[in-house]
């Protein structure tokens, strides 16, 4: 396996040591957001951020010997890859503060060869709805079916379901805003381990470094460089997901944006977005065909034949009704005709059940041609 | 001179035989009671003497002692005033009673000497009847509660000054009525009609009666879920006999009778602060907690998830064997808590629901709250419905139907049931290798098999399926399962975490 030179790797210690003064430097004014920050040298960094104690600090690093730093690696069961060895991502390579060493735990193959166009973002509101829920899932599957690597970052919400989704049925990466050993949030402790095992966990901080505020949009111009398109699903207006489009967007990969609701607080960002230009995703599709070239990869997405006296109450799903009552009142059934309705849809894979008993449309497209 | 009568102490819900020796004799003046009393036993000290000298006794300037036997059981409540003056009478001579030892007393005395009533009569009654006594003294108050219990001369006594008559045989009361045992539940109550519109939830109602099933409502505030659990009991097939029986007794021994019985089965409601042992039963000596005052009706757990963990834990085992059992270091009791339970819950902390644009509760704050509801006893739940505010045409609308109505159909698919599983026991109640007996047609299995293979079903909700189809296709008076019923099970069971 290729190996980070120590150069690289002392990088990332030292982004971790710095972890509290960047943390009271880093705002959102120009010039002082992390991600312009870490453009800077390892030098002019630490006199930025903690000139008291750059002598030590720097001396601290340069102490590091690289079997101390391959020993914590390999305790952590992470591998590392830097900007100067070949499985380092190309589309890292267009960025101007891309890290200097990404520290992986998982799958390296994911990142070997991996170009942006075969890699597509999925970010969005850690308060997602139901509906932002189900397309990140949707979007995640379907991408990973077509052989795309899914990026996002674990957070609650969207970028949760998109890995869920990906997981399933294929590729995908995690980026951390913490050392890769970390789970974070720790509610997804079981996601982070499944990814672990089947995909891959990078970050640009070594094993045990802890997450800061300001590590977060760092590790969203990772997202946004890895990957040759970048979707929002939902966002509200001020959200991280916004920096990671305004990241892709600097760096010219395209933006995609799923829209929502005009009324909604949570697609305000997306729908933002779209009136900037950004490209409409209703499906993992319109991704592909934004990425690849229109018809370039086709997906076979319809869904299993629909009992025509299904169809009426799928129609009221996807116009609302989220509970078997309402789907009733809407269409004059009684209860038991709604629930049995509402059960064979569900097994279809039309719509789907929460725990809390809400039911939403999946994106699964019904049939095409005639009814039968 | 030494004089004895039988009395009772309330424990728990059943009363446990007491005897009361008073022994009068010469010494220095003095009053003392002996035999474990609580300070409600103590106290009467006080009682019997002012009641005594204000019915025209005269209260003996002598040395008394009040044992009251077995020593070992801790007396408790002040049911033993009557019994404990009645015996100083005799003993000191101003009453010629032979058959004190024959009869049983309750009852507190009032400083006049007129006679309260006590908690439990009904038991009292029917433990004097096992004892084997000819006659039990009841404060008028409780005579017809006690004459509940047959076989036994119930005699009411408003005043201890009666005793004289009474035991003279010049003055005799009638024996009281017997209380009218409701079965079901009171014409005028709370009634299903009141739930406009909601046919789903209305359907998740019908089928949680006629199978016994415990049922979840999530839902926003006022989108009718306390209403709905309120109107439960009147869909519930009426009491056995021996249930409204039960009922009574619990009822009698918390003091509730009149109130419990107007309505046929009890409907509980306790707040989310209680306390495991307000929940369940519990003190010296035990009391009946809210599960045991639901015994044969409706539990309902208003904002699951608000109630303390310590407190629904400790209703997973009485959920299942349908009794409470309190062991204290003294003693170990059992109540019996054979209820439904029916559950009501918020989507979120503030109750808006995350589709709310208004929801304004951190993701985390959202999945804690959710995570309680998939705790140990979320597991034990069976149907879960999804409450939403009823549209203003369905308010508007005309009233749904009638109690009586649904109460119609929910006793013809218990009836089935017992035919199938023996009496008194319904399909919620089904054991495993029961549910898995249940004849299904081939769709209906097809379906079920399906949703177990995409779902990764545990076998223990593959169960659940099973049990509410059952009732469906009771409800339904299908003989087999089919794919419709079985449909219906899928969409109504509980959701696991996935």
């Amino acid at each position: 396996m290729a190996r980070a030179c120590p150069d690289c790797l002392r990088r990332s210690w030292l982004l971790s040591l710095l972890g509290p003064y960047v943390e009271k430097i880093a705002t959102g004014e120009p010039g002082s957001r992390s991600p312009e920050l870490l453009r800077l040298s390892n030098e002019d960094l630490v006199e930025v951020v903690a000139p008291k104690v750059a002598e030590q600090l720097l001396g601290r690093i340069a102490a590091l010997s690289e079997g101390h730093l391959q020993g914590e690696l390999a305790a952590a069961r992470c591998w590392a890859c830097c900007r100067h060895d070949d499985l380092y991502p190309a589309g890292l390579r267009d960025a101007a503060d891309a890290p200097w060493a990404l520290i992986g735990r998982g799958d390296p193959g994911l990142i070997d060869g991996l170009e942006p166009f075969g890699a597509v973002t999925v970010v969005g509101s850690r308060r997602a709805t139901s509906y932002g829920r189900e397309i990140a899932r949707e979007l995640g599957r379907e991408l990973a079916t077509a052989g795309m690597v899914v990026v996002s970052g674990l957070a609650f919400g969207i970028d949760a379901c998109a890995h869920r989704g990906a997981i399933d049925a294929g590729r995908t990466i995690a980026v951390l805003g913490c050392g890769p050993d970390t789970a974070y949030p720790a509610a997804h402790r079981s996601l982070w381990r499944r990814i672990c095992e089947e995909g891959l966990v990078i970050s640009e901080l070594p094993p045990g470094a802890s997450p800061w505020r300001w590590t977060f949009p760092a590790r969203n111009r990772i997202m946004a460089a890895l990957a040759g398109m970048t979707v929002v699903v939902e966002a509200a207006t001020r959200s991280g997901s916004l920096i990671t489009a305004d990241l892709a967007a600097d760096l010219g990969r395209d933006l995609g944006a799923v829209p929502g609701s005009v009324a909604s607080r949570a697609s305000a960002g997306p729908n933002s977005l779209l009136a900037g230009g950004a490209c409409v995703v209703r499906d993992a599709q319109d991704v592909l065909d934004a990425m690849l070239g229109a018809g370039a990869r086709r997906l076979d997405r319809s869904g299993p034949a629909l009992d025509p006296a299904l169809s009426p109450v799928l129609d009221a799903v996807e116009s609302g009704a989220d509970t078997c009552d309402v789907a009733a009142a809407a269409l004059g059934l009684t209860g038991p005709e709604a629930a049995a309705a509402l059960a064979r849809l569900e097994l279809l894979g039309y719509v789907t059940c929460s725990t809390m008993g809400v039911y939403s449309r999946t994106l699964l497209p019904p049939p095409t041609g005639p009814p039968i | 001179m030494l004089a004895t009568a039988h009395t009772f102490t309330l424990d728990g819900i059943s009363a446990r035989p007491v005897r009361v020796e008073v022994d009068v004799h010469r010494g220095l003046p003095g009053f003392q009671i002996v035999g474990l009393p609580d300070a409600a036993v103590r106290e009467a000290r006080e009682r019997v003497r002012a009641a005594l000298s204000n019915c025209g006794f005269e209260f003996p300037l002598r040395r008394i002692v009040v044992n009251l036997a077995p020593a070992s059981l801790r007396k408790a409540g002040p049911g033993m005033d009557l019994a404990i003056a009645a015996a100083l009478l005799t003993a000191s001579g101003q009453l010629e009673w032979e058959g004190l030892a024959r009869v049983a007393l309750v009852g507190e005395l009032a400083l006049d000497g007129s006679i309260r009533s006590v908690n439990g009569a009904l038991a009292i009654a029917e433990a004097a009847r096992e004892g084997g006594a000819e006659a039990i003294l009841v404060p008028t108050e409780n005579g017809s509660e006690a004459a509940l219990a047959e076989g036994i001369d119930i005699v009411p006594v408003d005043s201890l000054a009666r005793l004289p008559a009474l035991v003279g045989g010049e003055w005799e009361p009638p024996r009281p009525d017997a209380l009218p045992l409701r079965l079901g539940s009171k014409p005028g109550g709370p009634d299903l009609a009141d739930l406009r519109g909601q046919p789903h939830l209305r359907h998740a109602l019908e089928v949680a009666a006629a199978g016994g099933h415990s049922l979840l409502m999530i839902g926003p505030p006022g989108a009718g879920k306390s209403l709905a659990a309120s109107r439960l009991p009147s869909i519930l097939p009426p009491l056995a006999t021996v249930e409204a029986l039960e009922v009574a007794r619990i009822a009698s021994a918390c003091g509730r009778l009149g109130e419990s019985l107007s309505g046929g089965r009890p409907f509980r409601a306790p707040h989310h602060t209680i306390s495991p042992a307000g929940l369940i039963g519990g003190g010296a000596p035990p009391r009946p907690g809210e599960a045991t005052l639901a015994h044969r009706g409706v539990l309902f757990l208003d904002e699951l998830c608000e109630f303390r963990r310590d407190a629904l834990e400790a209703l997973r085992a009485p959920l299942e064997t349908g009794e409470v059992s309190i062991s204290r270091a003294s003693s170990q009791r059992t109540l019996p808590c054979r209820f439904m339970l029916v559950a009501a819950a918020n989507p979120c902390p503030c109750g808006r629901g995350e589709a709310d644009p208004d929801c304004s509760c951190a993701p985390i704050a959202v999945q804690r709250y959710q995570g309680r509801l998939s705790g140990a006893l979320a597991d034990r739940i069976d149907i879960l419905a999804a409450v939403r505010q009823p549209s203003a045409a369905e308010i508007g609308g005309a009233p749904g139907e009638a109690s009586a109505d649904v109460r119609g159909r929910v006793c013809v698919a218990r009836e089935r049931q017992e035919r199938r599983l023996g009496l008194g026991r319904c399909n919620a109640e089904m054991t495993p290798a029961e549910a898995r007996e249940c004849a299904l047609d081939n769709e209906a299995a097809a379906l079920l098999a399906e949703l177990y293979a995409r779902q990764r079903l545990s076998g223990r909700a593959h169960d659940r399926a099973l049990r509410l189809a059952q009732t469906i296709a009771d409800l339904d008076g299908a003989e087999t399962i089919g794919p419709e019923q079985m449909a219906q099970a899928l969409q109504l069971r509980r959701r696991d975490r996935g």
